[in-house]
């Protein structure tokens, strides 16, 4: 369990993380989402102990530790760009953290051995950094990190420097490892998909204040604000109101409460159909459809189609959505 | 193509006359009569006096402006101070300012009347104030070599040591040094170098007294001086000669240095 209390961190004038809290369940997944610039690494770093808040407190474990150097925190840190001892084996980096607590030299090679294999990198332990794939270097420094058994595993943007197909292995890879090994994990991402789709809870940071905690779900579909509705999922404007795309009906005939419409662009995803349409005032808006129901409709560019709303996403109010997790 | 080509005569042509030429001549005038006038010359009770006292001088100077420079270099790069910009200036006031002027303001500061007269042992004119006068000297080199280098590589590695529980000494030993080691030895040649090839500050502090106070680049002069051309031929062949085995040891760190 890691909770972060009131913290507030300054950087000169910019204010990078203002009275957050952060509770984060043992053995949880948690992604720390937002913008660029929104905090969320402050606030990983914050509690590694990486950078001292201005106010507030850190506990690990129910252990205070907003005074604690990161050596003595217990945590596991993978930073954004893998931080690889260049200069050592990729043995030698996994084994960093045991060899500076001078642990016998069967002991390490052993549990090097075994980390390696659980990152399946076995058998490129005497390479250099330089000589792995990006995606390859990400996996030594989660051994590296794993290696001193933290009691916190903390990742900053953890697949952002990765190509889109490396990305999504590491991804699927990162929730197994979570089952298998079970340590309380914190990732930082910019990218909703990400967090959506590997990790238990979200807590969602904008302009370094906390917008939402809650899982996927929650997020998704009792968004406490528009900004959450915006950042998770998509959204589109009809008729004055924000909602999902997927909750626009598109239909061949005229009915209650629906607006006729103007095809403007269809764009084939695969399973999912997105369809930018243009009613009669020259507003713009979006609808995602099956592909099947596309078909039905004979959907096509210049046709008029008639659009209404099927369901509005919930615009819960603050007080209610960001609770503490049990 | 032509263009080309003249950019590399031109370059090479100006790096002859300025460089090649001369020295050549010192080694040619040296070796004119043979090795044996120039052996003798270098192998005098003063001159080999004068080898050693510059290689005790350099031995001393080197080793402790290494120190300083890594310790300072970390002060300017890692941390926040108030002051620090003037430090990282004043670091650079050797090379701004003429060896003549070192050597003088240690003479005032050594001399009888000066604020350090009355020391219990000899300064000036003696051994000690030729050290601090090459300490002086060649104080920035370290510095000015491991300053970018230590910026490039950023604080990652280091904070990825302290989270993985290294200490503040044994993040610099396994992490830090290994990543500047070849700035460092860069640096180290660059203060050799000009600890043995100093002249005026160590004039100015030594008295230049024969089999005492004289170092090579002394000895060089005062042979001149005294029309003894075959032993300031002899000793300058010597000074270039450690001068160019110090310049084939930073080629081979270079390309190393660059590679990382």
């Amino acid at each position: 369990m890691i909770s972060a209390r009131n913290v507030t961190k300054r950087f000169g004038e910019f204010v990078a993380l203002d009275d957050v809290s952060v509770n984060v369940p043992s053995g949880a997944l948690m992604a720390l989402l937002g913008p660029s610039g929104s905090g969320k690494s402050t606030l990983l770093r914050v509690i590694a102990g990486l950078e001292k808040p201005d106010a507030g407190d850190v506990f690990i474990s129910g252990r205070e530790a907003t005074q604690l150097r990161p050596q003595q925190r217990g945590v596991g840190f993978v930073f954004q760009h893998y931080a690889p001892f260049k200069h050592m084996t990729v043995a030698d980096n996994v084994a960093f953290g045991l060899t500076v607590r001078r642990r016998p030299k069967q002991e390490i090679r052993d549990r090097v051995h075994e980390l390696l294999e659980l990152v399946q990198l076995e058998g490129l332990g005497k390479r250099y950094p330089a000589q792995l794939s990006g995606g390859q270097r990400q996996r030594m420094a989660l051994a590296r990190a794993l290696a001193v058994e933290p009691e916190v595993l903390l990742l900053d943007e953890p697949f952002g420097a990765l190509d889109a197909r490396v990305r999504q292995e590491l991804r699927e890879w990162l929730r197994r490892l979570h089952d298998e090994v079970h340590v309380t994990t914190v990732f930082v991402t910019h990218d909703q998909e990400e967090a959506m789709q590997i990790a238990d809870h979200i807590v969602l940071v904008n302009h370094g204040r906390v917008e939402q905690i809650g899982t996927p779900q929650d997020l998704y579909e009792r968004p406490a604000n528009e900004f959450v509705l915006t950042f998770v999922g998509e959204a589109t404007k009809f008729r004055g109101d924000l909602v999902r795309p997927h909750d626009v009906v598109l239909g061949a005939l005229p009915e209650d409460g629906a607006e006729e419409a103007l095809v403007e662009r269809i764009a084939y995803l695969g399973f999912e159909v997105r369809v930018q349409l243009v009613l009669g005032d020259g507003e713009r808006f979006d609808a995602q459809i099956t592909h099947d129901e596309a078909e039905r409709l004979e959907l096509a560019r210049g046709q008029i189609i008639y659009a209404r709303l099927v369901r509005r996403a919930d615009v819960a109010t603050r007080d209610e959505l960001v609770r503490p997790l049990a | 193509m032509i263009a080309r080509i003249s950019l590399r005569v031109g370059v090479l042509v100006y790096l002859a006359a300025i460089l090649l030429v001369p020295v050549g001549l010192v080694f040619w005038r040296t070796f004119e009569h043979g090795v044996g006038p120039a052996w003798d010359a270098v192998t005098t009770p003063d001159a080999k006096h004068a080898f050693w006292l510059t290689l005790k001088i350099a031995a001393i100077a080197v080793p402790l402006n290494t120190v300083f420079g890594v310790l300072c270099a970390l002060a300017i790069v890692r941390h926040r101070f108030p002051g620090k910009g003037v430090l990282n200036a004043v670091v650079d006031l050797p090379l701004a300012l003429s060896p003549v002027v070192v050597g003088l303001s240690i003479v005032l500061l050594y001399s009888r009347d000066g604020w350090l007269g009355s020391l219990p042992f000899q300064v000036l004119f003696a051994t000690p104030a030729m050290v601090l006068a090459t300490i002086f000297v060649s104080l920035p080199f370290v510095v000015r070599e491991v300053v970018p280098v230590l910026r490039e590589i950023g604080t990652d590695q280091e904070e990825a040591a302290a989270t993985l529980g290294a200490g503040a000494f044994s993040t610099f030993r396994r992490v830090t040094l290994p990543a500047i080691r070849w700035a460092v030895a860069y640096g180290v040649i660059l203060t050799t170098a000009r600890a043995i090839g100093e002249y005026g500050a160590v004039r100015v502090v030594s008295g230049n007294i024969e089999g005492k106070t004289q170092t090579m680049t002394l000895l060089v002069q005062d042979s001149y001086d005294n029309y003894d051309i075959t032993g300031a031929y002899a000793a300058s062949v010597l000074l270039a000669m450690i001068a160019i085995a110090t310049l084939l040891l930073m080629t081979m760190f270079r390309p190393r240095e660059e590679s990382t």
